[in-house]
């Protein structure tokens, strides 16, 4: 069996209040990822999934504390690594993309020259070099006219077009972990659709793998080959995609499926009413004592 | 026969550009809202679905006052809305209202719930204050509030019990139409789950007619009866929720459906492709656009007319 690319064990982080107190965010959450998976965390505002990634990234700033567990990535563990060394995997090895590439550019930068650095910084080429690297990526992320847009700033292009820069920008080390944060969130539905294609094909084509994170199960479903669902700080229900939404085991789940209008679920008569997680939970705080995790490998394995 | 509750008739919104060029030369219009026509029935929800810019929200401000249409007329039970004749704001205030899509945003920070929902009902000549206090209460208690919550401020509340403030707002001087502008997409599933069921019961409750503008089709097709398509200021087709989401004529209504990320969709093994038969063809008429390239807004768009293709259900035509 192949050893997994990112491994996180235990994981407890919390944000500290004050020199004794300690407010936990994380509280103990443990899942693999295997070379080239795509795996989905799912779930609402506050239920730890972004401070997850950010974890990963070596991101977190006070006063966001890691309170113990390990981060392994392919048997490293990112927690005990050195600045330096994690500056050299960030970007390179683990490529993260954004909510919002407005903010996530350098607006006073072309976009061409912001793709041409990560070739300079990780892969140490010249910048002439970098830059006609930088125009290929583009290419490969699909946006029209590559060599003309490479000398465009951020603010002329649109928000579809942004984030395939973003895209590029992330891919252009070519990644072993792509980290996508809601990457569509602020996308109109068809250029939602055109930017999930894009990921799950370049992704699928280098052999990437992906860490997706997003409140809409939809977009899980569409990319995702695993999905980890996390409520309050906990890892609640973890199983194939296609098992989660066929057969949802913990009760949080099941109420987050049934919270959702789908397609072609109306019925001829009236408008029914969603489930609303909260009735059919009546102390949302005894919710994450109650965990399932479907004990499946991400080969289908029982084990 | 009784006027219909509102009557928007070839509306045309159109804004000067100024565009560079000596002495305003490159001065350009952009046509933002194109003949758009609907009614809107007692009781009815009828959503109007497109991307960002296809000039829903222009259509929507049109309605409440807060954009002067170029040409057309809107009409509430018969009367102009618009243009010489209109009733001011205060009478327009009692027949439309609308409800905003961010909580956080739409609600005075400075005022206390009791606050913004007195501040109409005083400039609407309600000023006994045990009928204040009474219709506030009455109004909380409507959308799942208590009456204690009256005397907190907006940061004090969740996103979800913020946009109950907002319907309870909207609805304190009992309008007849409300309008919903994207009213659950900055909320979590679980809470938008709560708005969506709060405005199904509001509206079967009080009587009232919805007129909601989204890009989420999936709330679309569970809260509408009636759905028109808009791109890039034209109604490229409209019908009945079923009509649109099961039969869907035009390329743009498929290609926005099939847009959706539905789970069960991407799931189906036989693969999502083909949900619909294939497009429908008419002899002697075309699809001006199939909605995957951006016509050019500035120029007014090629002739064609919606056209009856079944009962409840048009689609946008140009003679071939």
């Amino acid at each position: 069996m192949t050893a997994p690319l990112l491994d996180i064990r235990d994981l407890r982080l919390g944000v500290a209040i004050n020199r004794s107190t300690h407010h936990p965010l994380l509280k103990g959450v443990s899942f693999q990822i295997m070379p080239g998976e795509a795996y989905g965390l799912v779930g609402e505002s506050g239920s730890g999934k972004s401070v997850t990634s950010l974890a990963v990234m070596g991101l977190l700033k006070k006063p966001l504390a890691i309170a113990g567990g390990e981060i392994l990535f392919k048997g490293q563990n990112l927690l005990a690594l050195p600045k330096r060394e994690m500056r050299r995997l960030r970007g390179n090895r683990i490529a993260m993309i954004f909510q919002e590439p407005m903010t996530a550019l350098n607006p006073l930068s072309t976009v061409g020259r912001q793709i041409a650095e990560m070739f300079v910084l990780h892969q140490s080429k010249s910048w002439g070099e970098a830059e006609k690297l930088a125009v290929e990526a583009l290419g490969n992320v699909r946006v029209p006219n590559p060599d003309r847009r490479a000398k465009n700033y951020p603010h002329q292009m649109s928000g579809g077009l942004r984030q395939r820069v973003m895209i590029a920008m992330a891919l252009a080390c070519d990644p072993d972990l792509l980290i996508a944060d809601e990457p569509t969130t602020a996308l109109d539905v068809t250029v939602q659709a055109e930017v999930l294609r894009l990921i799950k094909e370049l992704c699928a084509a280098r052999g990437t793998a992906v860490l997706f994170i997003s409140h809409d199960l939809g977009v899980i479903a569409s990319v995702c080959q695993r999905v980890g669902v996390m409520y309050s700080g906990c890892l609640v229900e973890e199983n194939e995609t296609r098992l989660l939404f066929a057969d949802p085991k913990h009760d949080y789940t099941r109420g987050l499926l049934g919270a959702l209008p789908r397609l072609g679920s109306r019925s001829e008569h009236g408008r029914q009413r969603l489930v609303d997680i909260d009735s059919i939970i009546a102390d949302r705080s005894k919710l994450t004592e109650t965990r399932f995790i479907a004990p499946r490998g991400p080969e289908g394995s029982q084990p | 026969m009784t006027a219909p509750l509102l009557q928007v008739d070839d509306l045309h919104v159109r804004f000067p550009i100024s565009g560079g060029g000596l002495l305003g030369t490159g001065k350009r219009v952009l046509h933002a809202v194109n003949g758009i026509s609907f009614e809107l029935a007692k009781g009815e929800c009828l959503s109007i679905v497109g991307e960002s810019g296809c000039g829903k929200s222009t259509t929507a401000l049109s309605i409440l006052g807060l954009q002067t249409p170029s040409e057309g007329m809107i009409r509430y039970r018969g009367q102009p809305l618009t243009g010489p004749g209109a009733p001011g704001r205060m009478e327009r205030a009692k027949a439309v209202q609308m409800v905003f899509q961010d909580p956080y945003a739409s609600l005075n920070p400075r005022q206390s719930v009791r606050t913004s929902l007195a501040a109409p009902l005083r400039l609407h000549g309600v000023t006994a204050a045990s009928e204040i206090e009474g219709r506030i209460e009455a109004m909380l208690k409507n959308v799942g509030l208590t009456p204690e919550q009256a005397a907190r401020y907006p940061h004090e509340f969740s996103g979800g019990q913020r946009q109950r403030i907002g319907i309870a707002r909207a609805l304190i001087l009992e309008p007849e139409i409300v309008l919903l502008d994207e009213p659950v997409s900055a909320l979590d599933v679980s809470i938008r789950a709560q708005i969506i069921n709060l405005l199904l019961d509001l509206q079967e409750k009080l009587g009232l007619s919805y007129l909601m503008i989204s890009h989420d089709l999936s709330v679309v097709e569970h809260m509408s009866d009636r759905v028109l398509v808009m791109y890039f200021g034209e109604v490229v087709e409209e019908g009945g929720w079923r009509n649109i989401f099961e039969a869907p004529a035009h390329p743009y209504t498929r290609r926005l459906i099939a847009a959706i990320p539905d789970p069960a969709a991407a799931l189906d093994p036989t693969g999502k492709q083909d949900r619909f038969a294939d497009l429908p063809q008419f002899t002697g008429r075309r699809f001006v656009s199939d909605g995957s390239t951006s016509p050019d807004v500035f120029t007014a768009p090629a002739l064609s007319e919606l056209v009856e293709i079944g009962e409840n259900h048009r689609v946008r035509l140009a003679s071939a």
